[in-house]
């Protein structure tokens, strides 16, 4: 924790600017770890007094210093009886320039689980090898497994450098092996630091007893990794999480940006029904914004009526994110239960939860050696690649391109338990055109690309299909009022192949017009379809007894109807006929 | 139109902006995917900056689930003055939970124990209080810097049909991808606020001008002081022989049942000053909450149970 430097207010101003960052680290009892977050925690003024008491007056010390750091993260009474650590614990501190998070993960093979979760979120990780060990499984393991959830910035903490005589030879020897490892993963740009987490030496402060080391100390290092990295800025996907609709002249799309820039004016693509329109508003409770970026939470308005529900996704029509139902994902199993082929499981992705299965398993990640295994499945804490086929399409990025679109789990539907998290790697062959055209094989898409917002503003009047049984001189009646009032209207008269009604009715509707159809006189079945069909918002059938015998009498019934139900605007003339 | 200015020029978000827009994600979530949420609402700080978080989820719509407040009756006054009027002046609807049997039947900290009081009045009427609303999710204020099983929580945690966390089974949580799948009877606790740290939510009160309970500035107050506790005088509660009250210049860190929650001598009387006490002193608020410490592994054992 950062002391005031010189008045309270400057530290609110400092604090109030400071940036994020969540980092890993993985490691098992006596490799350092807890020491080496003991010591961040300690030297940061992250532990507050009472603790440190508790820590101090603790008659536990398996170091050789004043007190033993390590109890600073001290977890579950079921874990101290164990003497293990069994999950994730979340860790924080501060400097006067950033936040830092910490995922603090077991490193045992039995944890590999915990280490996803924890490096999921995370934009950095420091990956622990004992100096006097040097690469060992578990590092391996940490590392693969920070590669493979996407964490950008890796530094190996070489710890224990007083158990080797601060010895260069040591760094330079393990600095290698590692190099050696990650090249087949393509990885470069890893920090390596020598330090001694219980000595203090370059974790906080940079150590005077290693003089050929130029390089930062950790913390250092923490506070200038670059941060926006961790988020892409070119490709709008803005999942909608819920609809906001306080009132009828109120309709916002909330969620929180994914990626990319969203601004106020901006043409955007809905997925899946392929509509566009422009963004009105950019809304927050501060007003509205001129634009907003990942990860931001808002609520977008926009200029066109379109029906948008929790799951679609906004995006930038030019850049386009995939739109499938099959693809090949990276999985780490985390259940007891192995993964079975062809068994039905829950996916959710971004803000949509969808049936699926996985098709195959193309073969078995071995973590430490990085070799491929051919599988049949998968059993708890084993990593591999997979098909999956869901049962909607999805809308996504390959996970290395975007951690959020790229990035699901699989939850069982009978147990409801979380079983499985994926990376997208690859959008399967070949389907492309296929599932765009499945995707967007929607009712609005089949009328065309014009909204019916646009089609409203035309003909100032909403679609609709008025049902009449056996009133053939009524429905050309009312076509007549209708089409004088300036209506885009069609009466639709058949009374033998009434069957077909209901589908006219429908295509008509899609075009934006009402249909006045009129059928035979033993038509319930077909009127229930069209109602159906149509959607009961737009279909207005007045029952026998209600509806005049004078056909003049019941057109205006009728148009009353319309008006009462908000497809056609009240007429004005006749409204105002008292005043 | 005028149009606000970005956040900030630069596209990076500041440290509190970042954990609002995560907050407010998790609470959208909630509402999205399950059928009855509510908001357990403490009165304290945290339940303040929850609040706000809640009202720009929804903004410019108003919060869609209720509010429940557990009172064990034995709140401060000044807490019960500020429940009835903060939420309903935002528009927000409260509903107000005791275990009424056990006060009948006299449950009190002194009779009982602060362990046995804490069970009745808080476990056992929060488990009811949900239970009698059908509650499928229930939104807390806890973080996970405050005690060391709050540290291994999940932002979404499971209960089993009687509440209980069981911290050896907790459900892995990726990205910000939360599994909200339960069966009938099991339900999830959420905690928006896991990733914030007390200072941050008092910097966030202070940037937002959120309003909070007046025990949480120092001003002279009639206490009892026992050694190196202030106990505050309320509820006539029992003294000891030769006791009397005193005035002590003094403020709340943390909220609770007034017989258990301590004061600390203070001259805080503004947020730039209490946030200054907060970064020299470095003591942790939960230090003076009693029933943390009753026993061993104290709010683990609580949670277990059912203790939000």
């Amino acid at each position: 924790m950062g002391t005031p430097s010189t008045s309270i207010e400057q530290f609110l101003r400092e604090h109030e600017h400071s940036e994020m960052l969540r980092f890993s680290t993985a490691g098992s009892v006596d490799d350092g770890k807890s020491t080496l977050i003991g010591r961040l925690l300690y030297d940061t003024k992250g532990v507050y007094e009472d603790q440190l008491a508790a820590v101090r007056n603790s008659r536990i010390n398996r170091s050789t210093g004043e007190f033993d750091l390590s109890l600073l993260t001290d977890g579950l009474r079921a874990e101290r009886e164990q003497g293990i650590t069994i999950d994730v614990a979340y860790r924080y501190f501060h400097t006067p320039n950033r936040k830092f998070i910490i995922a603090d993960t077991p490193g045992h093979e039995q944890y590999t689980r915990n280490m996803a979760t924890g490096a999921s979120t995370a934009s950095l990780a420091v990956i622990l090898v004992d100096a006097r060990k040097g690469v060992l499984p578990q590092s391996r393991r940490h590392c693969t497994i920070s590669w493979l959830l996407g964490i950008p910035h890796l530094v190996v903490a070489v710890n224990k450098m007083d158990l080797v005589d601060w010895s260069e030879e040591v760094f330079a020897n393990i600095l290698a092996d590692f190099e050696a490892f990650v090249a087949p993963l393509g990885i470069t740009g890893i920090t390596y630091i020598p330090m001694s987490a219980l000595e203090g030496d370059n974790v906080v402060e940079r150590s005077r007893r290693m003089p050929w080391y130029t390089g930062p100390a950790l913390l250092e290092h923490l506070e200038q990794a670059p941060i926006g990295k961790q988020y892409n800025y070119e490709d709008l996907r803005f999942p909608v999480q819920y609809v906001v609709r306080p009132d009828l002249d109120f309709r916002g799309y909330a969620g929180q940006i994914a990626s990319g820039v969203v601004r106020q004016g901006q043409r955007l693509t809905v997925l899946p029904s392929g509509r566009s329109s422009r963004v009105k508003t950019v809304t927050a409770w501060e007003g509205d914004l001129s634009e907003a970026f990942a990860p931001m939470s808002v609520t977008v308005t926009l200029e066109d009526e379109i029906d948008i529900s929790r799951g679609d996704m906004l995006v930038d029509p030019a850049r386009m994110p995939h739109v499938s139902r099959r693809f090949a994902a990276h999985l780490v199993w985390m259940n007891d239960a192995a993964l079975e082929p062809d068994r039905p499981y829950l996916l959710k992705h971004t803000t949509q939860t969808v049936g699926a299965t996985v098709t195959a398993v193309r073969y078995r990640l071995d973590v430490n050696t990085l070799s491929e295994e051919p599988a049949d499945g998968l059993a708890l804490n084993e990593i591999g690649v997979v098909e999956v086929e869901t049962a909607r399409p999805l809308f996504f990025d390959n996970y290395r391109k975007n951690r959020t679109t790229g990035a699901f789990v699989l939850i069982d539907p009978a147990s409801n338990a979380t079983v499985a998290a994926g990376m997208i790697t690859e959008r399967k062959e070949d389907n492309r055109a296929a599932d765009l055209s499945a995707a967007l094989r929607s009712e609005e898409f089949t009328s065309g690309r014009l909204t019916p917002a646009e089609r409203y503003a035309r003909w100032r009047h909403q679609p609709a299909t008025v049902w009449l049984t056996a009133r053939r001189e009524l429905a050309y009646l009312l076509e007549r009022r209708l089409f004088d009032r300036g209506c885009l209207v069609h009466a639709v008269v058949d009374e033998f192949e009434s069957h077909v009604l209901p589908e006219l009715a429908r295509f008509s509707n899609q075009a934006g017009m009402i249909a006045i159809c009129s059928s035979g006189s033993d038509d319930a079945a077909d009127r229930e379809r069209a109602r159906t069909l149509v959607g009961g918002e737009r279909f207005v059938a007045l029952e026998g007894y209600e509806l005049s015998p004078d056909d003049s009498k019941a057109a205006f019934q009728i148009i009353q109807a319309l008006e009462n139900r908000g497809i056609l605007p009240a007429d004005r003339f006749q409204v105002g006929e008292g005043i | 139109m005028s149009l606000a200015e970005p956040a900030i020029s630069v596209r990076s978000l500041t440290h509190l902006r970042a954990l609002e827009a995560e907050s407010i994600h998790i609470i959208r979530e909630v509402v999205a995917e399950f059928e009855r949420p509510v908001m357990l609402y403490s009165i304290g700080k945290d339940s303040s900056v929850m609040l706000r978080l809640a009202q720009k989820a929804f903004h410019p719509g108003k919060i869609p689930f209720p509010l429940l407040h557990i009172d064990t009756t034995y709140k401060f006054g000044e807490m019960i003055q500020f429940r009835d009027w903060y939420p309903a002046s935002i528009g927000a609807e409260l509903r107000v939970h005791t275990n009424r049997d056990a006060i009948a039947n006299g449950a009190n900290p002194f009779s009982l124990g602060t362990q046995k009081c804490c069970g009745l009045l808080k476990t056992r009427a929060l488990l009811d209080g949900l239970a009698q609303g059908n509650y499928d999710a229930a939104f807390g204020g806890a973080r996970r810097d405050e005690e060391k099983s709050r540290a291994k929580e999940r932002i979404y945690s499971f209960r089993d049909q009687l509440g209980q966390w069981d911290p050896k089974n907790q459900r892995p949580e990726l990205w910000n991808l939360y599994n909200a799948r339960v069966d009938k009877g099991e339900s999830i606790r959420v905690f928006p606020l896991s990733n914030w740290t007390e200072l941050d939510v008092w910097h966030y009160i202070y940037l937002e001008g959120i309003p909070i309970v007046p025990l949480y500035y120092a001003k002279e107050r009639e206490m009892l002081v026992r050694g190196n506790s202030l106990i505050p005088v309320e509820y006539n509660y029992p003294l000891l022989p030769d006791e009397q009250p005193e005035k002590v210049m003094c403020r709340m860190r943390s909220l609770g049942c007034s017989y258990c929650t301590g004061a600390i001598r203070s001259t805080a009387t503004t947020l730039p000053e209490i946030i200054e006490e907060l970064v020299s002193f470095r003591r942790s608020e939960r230090e003076l909450r009693i029933i943390d410490h009753d026993q061993e592994g104290s709010m683990e054992v609580k949670k277990r149970e059912g203790y939000f």
